[in-house]
């Protein structure tokens, strides 16, 4: 019978019925401690090591502190010094405050090689669905199954139902891989996905570089999907190629990966259509990523929406946002800029920022910041003079981590500011008590930090 | 995690549909590395702004999607500590549904009519067994995975029973040979 990717990931994981093998487990400080308590207390030892891997990336500053012990907020300080001492403790491989391999978990498990076609990836963080990028199954846990998997390795796990989403014809230019999750969240809504895991397919998904399928899948937890995947291909393979964690044998290791892609004919619970060509460049009007316009729209109109619960919860996001409907998007003035997270970080997305910017200033009344994903990130990025492009625009140029994306960390907005945002949530006081976030591709936080308003990209000077 | 029968009292009522895990827990009370003592920070800024109004009864009647956005378990840390023994809503965010299973928040999905008529009661009692929301209004009766459902009656440690299993993830992990992940300790 011919399969799904998903069915092939996951029938060659099944322990049993329902307990999934887990080939690799990410760690961070924020969602650890809790379940290292949990192994102390019922005395268990860790059961694989070496299929575990642990960074420090959410509470970290990007100011440059360069050890654990020198942060200056005692809690994060005690949360980051914790998870180095459970690791060391569990014999956890760690790239902490210091270390040249430090980054945010999503962009250095890519950036290192171990995430690879075909396996199970968990992290206690949402964001996991990024690593299905690569055609592997990758999802988000809470800290209960973080232990889980510490002592067994393995998850009970509910099958998730299957969509397909094929996007016909290519991306308009202009337009980035951000536009296009943010247009697919807008249309199902950030309800729309759950209880399955979503496969992105069609021409203009496969024309798509590595980061940019990467900021695909990242999304896709805001359409509330359980987990976001791309077949692999020669794309995917050159990626991995190379890389710290490549496999040994590469060639038997592709001949491998080649068989992951969906079998013609097999069958998904749900399957979608999205043409790819219509969609413009996008930003956020509300506080969740499903409320969202086209650059060209403006801020909508609650009452012209049909359900009661939309009208209410539009009214809310307004006031929050303090937005009239009928404003041009085009019109509306974000104060901060921030380049960054694991949704946009990676040196393609800098890349494209930096085009924008390279010979132009930010806007008087904007303050600008690009935060790479992580250190090889931003050693590569520096290496091209990136740095030097974002620095003379008027950017701050920072160190790796989560950064504003969820202000757990010294990067926030003040009460009422509003942001420009490369990053993946605009919940209400995200970023900050009070911060007002659009979401938005890098290319498009570029040109606003340089106009001082959001602006179309596709016909901008 | 202690057993759940029967959970029985008054309604809170939060008509609030995509009630995400940040207003739940605000990003700033997960620097904690303790498991206990969140209650006091569930939904902070809504409640201290006294934008909403919640009374810590055994049980909370919510929008669709609730507990959207991140995988922090610290959210239902945080309602379970305030006094909630189960939500119940329309629909819930996947990862946030099973953090409740793990910590013995009961999650209940009725459709937004039968919400509504349980919010409106004021009062009602859940039996876990028999799978069914009892108010003024009627009996509704709800869907939960016989293996979650068989956890949460008896109270039973997800990683005891899987442990049972030893043998087998030993044999599996033999027989990944070559497909096995990369070694993260050889790098």
């Amino acid at each position: 019978m011919p399969q799904t990717m998903f069915d092939k990931i996951w029938s060659a994981h099944e322990v049993s019925d329902g307990l999934l093998y887990i080939d690799l487990h990410l760690v961070h400080e924020v969602t650890s401690p809790q379940a290292f308590d949990g192994l102390r207390l019922a005395e268990r030892p860790l059961r694989r090591p070496d299929r575990t891997l642990a960074t420090a990336d959410h509470n970290v500053p990007t100011d440059g502190t360069k050890a654990a012990r020198l942060i200056a907020d005692q809690l994060s300080r005690v949360q980051v010094e914790t998870l180095e001492r459970n690791c060391e403790e569990f014999g956890i491989p760690i790239y902490s405050l210091g270390s040249d391999r430090q980054g945010i978990v999503h962009v250095i498990g890519p950036e290192l090689g171990v995430t690879q076609p075909g396996m199970t990836i968990v992290c206690g963080d949402s964001h996991t669905s990024t690593h299905g990028a690569f055609g592997a199954l990758a999802f988000g846990i809470g800290t209960s199954e973080v232990e889980h998997v510490l002592a067994t390795q393995c998850l009970v796990q509910k099958r998730p139902q299957t969509m397909r989403i094929l996007y016909s014809g290519e991306l308009a230019p202009g337009v980035t891989p951000k536009d296009l999750i943010l247009a697919t969240i807008g249309r199902l809504g950030t309800g729309g996905m759950v209880g399955h895991a979503v496969e992105y397919a069609g021409p203009a998904i496969e024309s798509l570089s590595m980061p940019g399928r990467m900021t695909v899948c990242n999304m896709t937890i805001e359409g509330g999907g359980r987990a976001g995947m791309i077949a692999p291909d020669e794309t995917t393979f050159e990626w991995v190629r190379g890389k710290a964690a490549a496999p040994e044998d590469f060639d038997a290791a592709v001949e491998r990966w080649r068989k992951l892609p969906t079998d013609d004919g097999a069958e998904f619970d749900r399957e979608l259509e999205i043409d790819a060509a219509g969609i413009s460049p996008m930003v956020t009007w509300g506080t969740n990523p499903g409320m969202v316009v086209e650059v060209t729209d403006s801020v909508p109109d609650p009452a012209a929406m049909d359900s009661p619960a939309d009208r209410e919860s539009a009214e809310r996001a307004l006031a929050y946002m303090d937005l009239r409907p009928g404003t041009p998007m085009t019109e509306v003035k974000p104060e901060r800029v921030f380049i960054g997270s694991c949704t946009n970080s990676r040196v393609e997305d800098l890349r494209e920022a930096a085009s924008i910017v390279d010979g132009r200033r930010v806007a008087d009344s904007v303050r600008a910041m690009v935060v790479p994903g992580s250190q090889q990130v931003k050693a590569e990025a520096e290496a091209e003079g990136l740095h030097d492009v974002f620095r003379s625009a008027g950017f701050e140029w920072r160190e790796a981590g989560c950064s504003m994306c969820l202000g757990m960390n010294p990067d926030t907005l003040i009460e009422g500011e509003r942001c420009a945002s490369t990053s993946n949530r605009n919940f209400e006081g995200r970023q900050g008590k009070g911060g007002r976030t659009h979401l938005v591709s890098p290319r498009m936080a570029a040109a606003a930090a340089v106009e001082g308003h959001f602006v179309d990209i596709r016909d901008w000077r | 995690m202690r057993p759940i029968d029967v959970i029985e009292g008054k309604v809170s009522v939060l008509d609030r549909a995509d009630v995400d895990t940040d207003q739940i827990i605000p990003k700033q009370f997960l620097k904690r590395v303790e498991r206990t003592g969140f209650g006091e920070f569930l939904f902070y800024d809504w409640l201290r702004s006294g934008e909403i109004e919640l009374e810590p009864n055994p049980i909370l009647v919510a929008g669709r999607n609730f507990g959207c956005g991140s995988s922090r378990e610290h959210a239902p840390w945080a309602l379970e500590d305030f006094g909630f023994e189960a939500i119940v809503a329309p629909s819930f965010a996947d990862i946030f549904y099973a953090n409740c299973t793990k910590v013995g928040l009961l999650p209940v999905e009725l459709d937004e009519a039968h919400c509504r008529a349980v919010a409106e009661a004021g009062e009602a009692r859940i039996d876990v067994d028999d799978q069914t929301v009892t108010c003024a209004a009627g009996v509704f009766e709800f869907e939960i995975e016989p293996d979650i459902q068989h956890r949460l009656l008896n109270g039973l440690d997800d990683i005891g029973i899987t442990l049972e299993s030893a043998a087998r993830i030993d044999e599996f992990e033999a027989a990944q040979g070559a497909a096995a992940g990369p070694a993260t300790t050889g790098l």
